[in-house]
Order: structure tokens, then C-alpha cells, then sequence
């Protein structure tokens, strides 16, 4: 026998009602926990191998039926000692180790990194490699943020927009592997500017790619907006005020959900920000839902930001001219004696940096990167510390899930975006 | 950041406040610093806060040697309001690594502190949590310090497997 339909209407509507009646009476209050049957702890152990921890994370959770009376993150599974190596190699063999920190933003571990060796060298880049670094880098942050999404869809149980988002995500890579050669740890920024100059055919596909993005970040907003479970999952869930985060230290598209607008590329601009129009998208109460918003509009900023830097890229050399620091091109090396010098000198030993500290911060898709360097004078550095925002930012994972539903600390864990490979280094 | 004479200025104001608390002052390459006594350290950063440096950006250590004393505990001060950075830091021995915690002022410091602490055998008193964070809670040593060697730990072969920790029966 078929099961009676509901009838339509006004049974739809007592139905939801009744629903609403009891939601309401569930209370998330914070009374003291221990007495009685309905107030017993339970410890529940998430991860360190857990598919919504996105990584090697390991949460101990104190629950108290379905609400999470206390988290107390546990990480180091995939600390790899990758300062301690960069303490053991001249200063152009640190930034493949330093890629591999956060394993997601490549780009932007190698663009701290060499930002500071040339602030203690205090050599010139030059502006092309300026404006190539800038393309790169926002590349680089549409496509974190295409992994953010389609992951953290992917938590809230929706499986196609993984495969839309690394759809997408695939023709980065294509790209990164046009200009470097790799598709991920690409190496690409060098000290002193690039690696190499663009190829040819590479603008125009990237000016495809760019015509293409908006309409499928057009696309994925249709697919999750009007979605009820997405909505009703992410909004008003994981509030934490401004001033808390600012006091946690967080940076990036969680503080911005708060309405803060710290951006590093406006506030202190580094490699040519000030040349491109863009703005800086910011929510209003700092919920999942604007964490969510936030990291969706920065999709069109950042093709905004490529667009221009394409249309403005100037003329010139790739890589400072600085032989001291920069290889010699191929053909020199044929004809002059110095460029074999210097060729070989840069390849054995590597170049020496004066003594002096570094810190060098630039706004990545998570938050503040700043790579703090000592130079001791030799041809390796003598500390390497990056300061990696999934770290600083996973502190405020405890604040943000406290008295709320267990359910509810999945959507928030992947609306925080943590990358273990940064978080443990 | 604020220049030389900037620079100067503030530390001069924290003279003030407690002569001993700065021991000196340096500016390379657009980076201010200032050297605290360790014991001085809640004070400074506390009175730096008032004058709008609000934000800690970064909490990170530094093993100086050969030089003494050998390790160093370096405060990225940033003022969000005029976007302005200047560098705290702090020296101590080996032997007497204790530091005051800044978790107090700044939460942000907790697992930074802690990472120190791992990393270059940094105490920091009145941390509410002072653990190893990133290397495993029975470690030995502090792997950052600069004799701390690389490679310390065997490479595991085939020969040698049976001999490893966990693998003895």
C-alpha cells in the first residue's frame, strides 16, 4: 500500500509549525553540567583521520548530549621540521621547502619567503615581475578558495559542487603548469622576481579563464544559495564578535565576516597592489553564512585584480638584473666568462645575505603569511618562521563551537578553512 | 613603521615609565626594534597596546648561538588603526629561559608561546597551558636550537626495521 501523501497546504503548514514549536524548545543554554542522567559528559574523539577535519587534525570534544561543552584541538601529526631543513639550505633551495608549509597557497609561502630575503638584500624586483608575481598570487587564491568550497560543501553533505569547484580548480592548475612547468609547488617566485616570463598563449588563456570565472562563481551561489539545508546550516551558526577574533589574532576572510576590513593588499601594499582597482568584500555579524559570502565575493576581486594586472603588464625584465643574486641567462654563459662565474657561484654556494631580520607579511586566502627571516651573513638563512594564519586561526575554532550543536562545529571547522600542512609546518 | 627617530621617541617614553625596561633599540631596513628586559616585557607590550600597537601579529623564537645570551623571543607588533609594525624582543640564556607570558594581553600568544616553548625550550610563566604543541609530548629536546643536530633519528631499513621502537617482538 502507497503511503498517504501529506496533503498539501494547510497540513504542510501545522507540520512545520509543530516543527518550529519543538526546535524552539530545545534549549542551548550553559548551566553547569554533571547532575543527573540528562546532564552526563561525554568525551568523543574526532579524528586525527576524519574526513570532515580536512587533514591530520584531532579534536577532543566534551559533549553534553549533542552540544559541545569544551574542544581542545590536538595538532602536530604532519610537523615535517620544514624551518629546521630551511636552516640547512642556501636561501633560492628554501623556497620549494617553504611551498610545501601550506600546502594550498604555494604561491604565497614562496612570495613571503622571497619578499623578506629581498628586503634584507634590499634589491629591486622589477615591475613586470611584480605584476606576473600578482597574477599568480590571485590564481593562487581562487584556487584555494575553490578547494575551501568544495570541500566544505562537501562537509554539508553536498556532493556536486566538489566536482564543479575542482572542475575550475583543474584549469588553474593547467595554467600553473603552462607558466612553471608544475601544476602545484611550482617554485615559480624566485628572489629577485620569477622564474621565467610568461609563455606564449598563456594570456590569452588566462583571460578566458577570467571571462569564464564570474559566471560559474555565478553558477556555484545558484546551486547553494537557494539551498535550504545550506542555508539553514550556515546562518547564525559559529558567531564570534569582532573584538574576540581581533584578540585571537585572526586575519583573512574570517575577521573580514565581522565587517573589519583589514586587508593587507589595501593596507600596506606590497608587489604593485596599489595599482589595481578592487574591493574588499566584508560581511556583517561574522557567521558561517558570511565567512561563506565573503570567500565567494573575493572570486571576483581577484579576477578583477588579474584582469588589470594582464591588461597593464609592462614591458621589461622577469627577474632583478642583479647577477650577485639572479642567474645569468642561458645564452651568456656561452660568451662571457663573468655570467660562468657567477653562474657557478649562485648554483654551488648561493648568495650571501647581510646580516639583519625580516618580517615580511602579505595577505593570503587564509590571513596574515608573514615569513620572519634572519640572515646571519652566510648563504643560509639562520631561522626561518612562517607565521601561518590556519595556526593562528584554529584558536579560534574553541569560541566559535562552544554551547553549540556538535553538528553545527563541522560547518564551522570547514567554514574556518584550517591547512594542516601550515597549521603543523 | 615608525622611523628612526620615531623609534627612539618611544622607546625614550618607556624609559620613563621604567628605566631598565629597554636595553636598546635598533632600525634596519624599515624595521624598528626595540630590546626588553625579559622581566619588563608585560609592562612594555602593555604600554605599546595603549599606543594603539592593539595587535600581536606574530610570537616567534630565535636561537642566537654562538652570541649570548642565546635565545631570543621576538614580538610583531602591529597598529591596524595607522598600519604601523614595530618589533619586540626579548634575550635570554639557555640555562635560565623564562620568560613572562603575554596570554593575558594578547590570547592570540597561546599556541605561539607554546610552539616556543616546543621548539627552543622557552618557559613562559603564567601561560595557562605551557605543553609541547607540535612535536610529541615525550620528546626530548628542543629541536629548533641551532646544536640541535638534523637527522638525529634513525633512517628505517629493512635490516634494522625489527630493531625500532614498537616493532621489538
Amino acid at each position: 500500500m502507497a503511503p498517504e501523501k501529506p496533503d498539501s497546504g494547510g497540513g504542510q503548514a501545522a507540520l512545520t509549525e509543530d516543527y518550529r514549536r519543538r526546535e524552539a524548545s530545545v534549549t542551548i543554554s550553559s548551566e553547569p553540567a554533571g547532575e543527573g542522567e540528562t546532564h552526563e559528559l561525554m568525551t568523543l574523539n574526532i579524528g586525527p583521520h576524519h574526513p570532515a577535519t580536512h587533514g591530520v587534525l584531532r579534536l577532543l570534544t566534551t559533549l553534553e548530549g549533542e552540544i559541545v561543552r569544551d574542544i581542545v584541538p590536538i595538532i602536530g601529526y604532519v610537523h615535517t621540521g620544514i624551518e629546521k631543513t630551511a636552516e640547512d639550505k642556501s636561501y633560492w633551495k628554501v623556497i620549494p621547502v617553504v611551498e610545501r608549509m601550506d600546502y594550498l597557497a604555494y604561491y604565497f609561502n614562496a612570495m613571503a619567503f622571497c619578499g623578506a630575503v629581498e628586503t634584507l638584500l634590499g634589491i629591486e624586483v622589477p615591475p613586470r615581475a611584480q605584476y606576473l608575481r600578482v597574477i599568480h598570487l590571485e590564481l593562487n587564491r581562487i584556487m584555494s578558495h575553490l578547494v575551501w568550497l568544495g570541500t566544505s560543501a562537501l562537509d554539508l553533505g553536498a556532493i556536486s559542487m566538489f566536482w564543479y569547484c575542482f572542475r575550475e580548480r583543474e584549469k588553474i592548475l593547467d595554467l600553473f603548469e603552462m607558466s612553471s612547468g608544475q601544476r602545484m609547488h611550482t617554485r615559480y617566485i624566485q628572489v629577485g622576481g620569477v622564474f621565467e616570463d610568461i609563455p606564449p598563449g598563456f594570456e590569452e588563456k588566462v583571460r578566458a579563464f577570467c571571462r569564464d570565472m564570474p559566471n560559474r562563481a555565478d553558477q556555484y551561489a545558484d546551486l547553494l544559495e537557494k539551498n535550504e539545508i545550506v542555508l539553514e546550516r550556515l546562518r547564525g551558526t559559529g558567531v564570534v564578535d569582532q573584538e574576540t577574533l581581533l584578540g585571537l589574532g585572526v586575519t583573512g576572510p574570517l575577521l573580514r565576516a565581522t565587517g573589519h576590513s583589514w586587508d593587507l593588499r589595501k593596507a600596506q601594499p606590497y608587489s604593485s597592489y596599489d595599482h589595481f582597482e578592487f574591493r574588499v568584500p566584508v560581511g556583517t555579524i561574522g557567521d558561517n553564512y558570511d565567512r561563506f559570502r565573503v570567500r565567494h565575493a573575493e572570486f571576483y576581486e581577484s579576477v578583477k585584480i588579474i584582469e588589470q594586472a594582464l591588461d597593464g603588464l609592462p614591458e621589461g625584465p622577469f627577474i632583478t638584473p642583479d647577477r650577485k643574486v639572479a642567474l645569468p641567462p642561458r645564452h651568456e654563459l656561452a660568451t662571457s666568462m663573468e655570467a660562468l662565474i657567477h653562474h657557478f657561484k649562485l648554483v654551488t654556494e648561493g648568495f650571501r645575505v647581510p646580516p639583519g631580520e625580516c618580517y615580511y607579511p602579505i595577505e593570503g586566502p587564509r590571513g596574515e603569511y608573514g615569513c620572519f627571516v634572519r640572515a646571519d651573513g652566510s648563504a643560509k638563512p639562520a631561522r626561518v618562521h612562517m607565521r601561518d594564519p590556519s595556526f593562528i586561526n584554529l584558536q579560534a575554532l574553541r569560541p566559535m563551537v562552544m554551547d553549540n550543536y556538535l553538528a553545527d562545529m563541522i560547518a564551522t571547522l570547514a567554514m574556518l578553512d584550517p591547512i594542516l600542512g601550515g597549521v603543523d609546518r | 613603521m615608525p622611523d628612526a627617530t620615531a623609534l627612539e621617541l618611544t622607546a625614550q617614553e618607556l624609559l620613563q615609565v621604567d628605566s631598565g625596561s629597554i636595553l636598546d633599540t635598533s632600525f634596519h631596513r624599515g624595521r624598528a626594534e626595540l630590546v626588553a628586559s625579559p622581566s619588563a616585557i608585560r609592562s612594555v607590550l602593555r604600554h605599546l597596546k595603549d599606543r594603539g600597537y592593539s595587535a600581536l601579529a606574530s610570537l616567534h623564537g630565535v636561537d642566537y648561538y654562538p652570541d649570548e645570551p642565546r635565545l631570543g623571543v621576538i614580538y610583531e607588533m602591529l597598529d591596524m588603526q595607522r598600519v604601523d609594525r614595530i618589533s619586540v624582543k626579548v634575550r635570554v640564556a639557555t640555562d635560565a629561559a623564562e620568560v613572562p607570558s603575554v596570554v593575558e594581553l594578547f590570547p592570540t600568544a597561546e599556541f605561539q608561546e607554546r610552539e616556543v616553548y616546543d621548539m627552543f625550550g622557552v618557559r613562559f610563566d603564567g601561560h595557562p597551558d605551557l605543553r609541547r604543541i607540535l612535536m610529541p609530548e615525550d620528546y626530548e629536546g628542543f629541536p629548533q636550537r641551532r646544536d640541535f643536530p638534523t637527522g638525529g633519528e634513525p633512517i628505517l631499513f629493512t635490516f634494522n626495521e625489527q630493531q625500532t621502537y614498537g616493532k621489538w617482538v
